[in-house]
């Protein structure tokens, strides 16, 4: 009960935060637009290609444009927490009887809010352009993109309270979320690479989700790849999230 | 026949702070690091107590282990009534810490952080609404509440970061460093803060490097250097105990000569180490008023020529230069 009435506070806590600072909203809000509208035209052309999905190019980039969101946007959190850290605001709460881990499950929380809004303004934008939406299809997309931003958020925040250093984690975010990008096949499909570059790809639990919110989006529940995506991903998630809760719970030197 | 009452059999109150043999090394990259050596330390409740220490003593590693946020790697302690180790949650009820950066949000205004904090004690939101007001005024932040932290100067934060500390009332108060960085106006004004609060019976722990604060702030204080304590006391009998007075002579290149007459003679209770290059020399005596010709016949007898002489009061200057062979304001500096 105390870690939901703490979760709660703490959530509130960021999430004014967040809607507070008119610099970040802009960005946040005009940069899933800004993707979209950059980017889509390019795939119009590639589409055509032998051994793309089928389903229409919107309906193959918006389900992997939500995933890149989710690992980019989700991932600045760590910035946050270590600059927290060093200016004593996670003692000042942490010295409180507040749940230990509700501290940290707040302000995840913010991450996986923020990260809703945007991708619920990446698919209302994309309507007018060509995607097709169908029930219960998209609101399972908008589940498994909870998922992704708890786990993206968590392994943030889990990296940021090892390295305690915003340089140090900015080098590492910046060289990890590129080939974990590449091998997701958010920008082209892995249906495109050759064989040894799918092995290696068989690692990264994002093409999982990839493929999960491709198939999500052209309304197959069904299918394998859903199953696969949200095993691989919400199994991920709660590793991770209990993961940072408990390096968060321990000393924050 | 009249019954008197033995003061004897009421009950000794019980101490707000008692730590045994408290103890943390940190992994380094070359071995240990000893921050905290094992220190012993009582805090008696309704009293300001002060840790004086120069840079590194171990003064926030040791208020950290105190306030349940860093497990000591031994020793135990009772924290306002609790044990640190088995009821964290408990002590982390009754006391308030105010670390040494202070621990604000500066994209968060004043009165938001003041309720949040509130909340994160579980008061009640109305409580905690009423609570913040209530702090606002104490500390003359009113006018700025609504402010986001980052505009706030460096006196007004650092009395924010206190009124933080204090949303739930806690019987017991840390504060790391409290008015390092802040100009002489602000600093005074700080000290009024402390005593008020000592006034309205919360006990008060608080660390410092300047001298002039531990003297003028605390009851009772100790002195900690690389992780131990070196001693302790109320101010007054620190300084008791060192001598009467303190007379530096100043005798050029001839310091280890006159030190050597001097040490000879029964007046001169102590001294201080010489150190290589050493002008002048520093001797305790019980009566500097008294002692004072007699010093200037030894020397003259002893060919030793006097160049400058001067007489003060012990400083806790002069306690911590005794304790460690440091000078505290050479470290502070
Ligand atoms: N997390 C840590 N890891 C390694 N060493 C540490 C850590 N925290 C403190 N130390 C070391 O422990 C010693 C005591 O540090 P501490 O911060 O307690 O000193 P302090 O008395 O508060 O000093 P200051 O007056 O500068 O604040 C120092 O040598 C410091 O470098
Ligand atoms: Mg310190």
């Amino acid at each position: 009960m105390t870690l939901i009435v703490d979760t709660w506070t703490v959530f509130r806590r960021y999430f004014a935060k967040s809607v507070s600072s008119i610099p970040y909203m802009g960005v946040s809000l005009a940069q899933p637009v800004l993707y979209l509208v950059l980017f889509a035209p390019l795939l119009k052309s590639v589409s055509s290609v032998p051994g793309f999905p089928g389903g229409g190019a919107y309906n193959v980039f918006v389900p992997g444009l939500l995933v890149q969101l989710g690992l980019f946007s989700a991932t600045s959190g760590g910035w946050s927490l270590i600059a927290e850290v060093k200016a004593g605001v996670i003692e000042r709460m942490r010295v409180t009887p507040s749940s230990r881990v509700a501290l940290l499950l707040g302000r995840t929380l913010r991450d996986v809010a923020m990260l809703i809004v945007q991708a619920g303004l990446i698919v209302g934008a994309a309507v007018p352009l060509g995607l097709s939406l169908r029930l219960p299809g998209v609101l399972l997309a908008f589940v498994l993109m909870a998922l992704i931003a708890l786990l993206m958020a968590s392994v943030s925040y889990a990296a940021a309270l090892l390295l305690r250093d915003e340089n140090t984690f900015g080098a590492i975010v910046f060289s990890a979320t590129l080939p974990v990008l590449l091998l997701s096949g958010v920008l082209l499909p892995m249906t495109l690479a050759p064989q040894w570059l799918q092995n290696v790809s068989a690692f990264n639990p994002l093409l999982y989700a990839v493929e999960a919110q491709r198939a999500l989006f052209a309304n197959n529940i069904g299918d394998v790849n859903v199953v696969k995506g949200f095993v691989a991903i919400g199994g991920l998630a709660i590793v991770t999230v209990v993961a940072a809760s408990r390096s968060f719970g321990r000393a924050v030197a | 026949m009249c019954y008197i009452p033995h003061m004897d059999h009421t009950p000794a109150p019980r101490p707000a702070i008692r730590a045994i043999g408290l103890r943390r090394t940190f992994k380094a990259r070359h071995g240990e690091v000893e921050a905290v050596a094992g220190i012993d330390l009582t805090v008696n409740q309704a009293e300001i107590f002060g840790f004086l220490g120069p840079n590194g003593a171990g003064k926030t590693t040791t208020l950290r282990m105190l306030s349940t946020l860093l497990p000591p790697t031994g020793g135990e302690a009772l924290v306002a009534g609790y044990d640190l180790r088995r009821a964290p949650q408990r002590v982390r009820e009754h006391i308030g810490y105010v670390g040494q950066a202070g621990g604000t949000d500066h994209s968060v205004t004043g009165r938001a952080e003041l309720v949040f904090q509130g909340r994160l004690y579980h008061l009640p939101a109305r409580t905690a609404r009423r609570r913040a007001d209530e702090l606002l005024e104490t500390f003359d932040l009113q006018g700025i509440a609504d402010r986001n932290i980052g505009t706030y100067s460096g006196g007004q934060r650092r009395r924010l970061d206190i009124a933080l500390g204090l949303v739930h009332r806690p019987d017991l108060l840390f504060l790391d460093e409290p008015t390092t960085g802040l100009d002489p106006q602000s600093r005074a004004r700080m000290w009024d803060e402390v005593r008020s609060l000592h006034v309205a019976g919360t006990t008060v722990f608080l660390t410092t490097h300047y001298l002039e604060e531990a003297d003028a702030l605390c009851d009772r204080l100790a002195i900690i250097d690389r992780g131990r304590i070196v001693a302790g006391g109320t101010p007054d009998e620190l300084k008791r105990a060192i001598a009467g007075d303190v007379i530096v002579l100043g005798v050029d290149g001839q310091a280890s000569a006159a030190l050597d007459v001097l040490s000879a003679q029964p007046f001169i209770r102590d001294h201080d180490p010489l150190t290589p290059d050493a002008s002048s020399i520093r001797v305790y005596v019980d009566h500097g008023e008294s002692s004072m010709p007699a010093i200037f016949r030894v020397l003259e007898a002893g060919g030793i020529v006097l160049k400058t002489v001067a007489m003060s009061r012990p400083s806790l200057d002069d306690v911590f230069l005794r304790e460690t062979g440091r000078s505290l304001r050479e470290e502070a500096a």
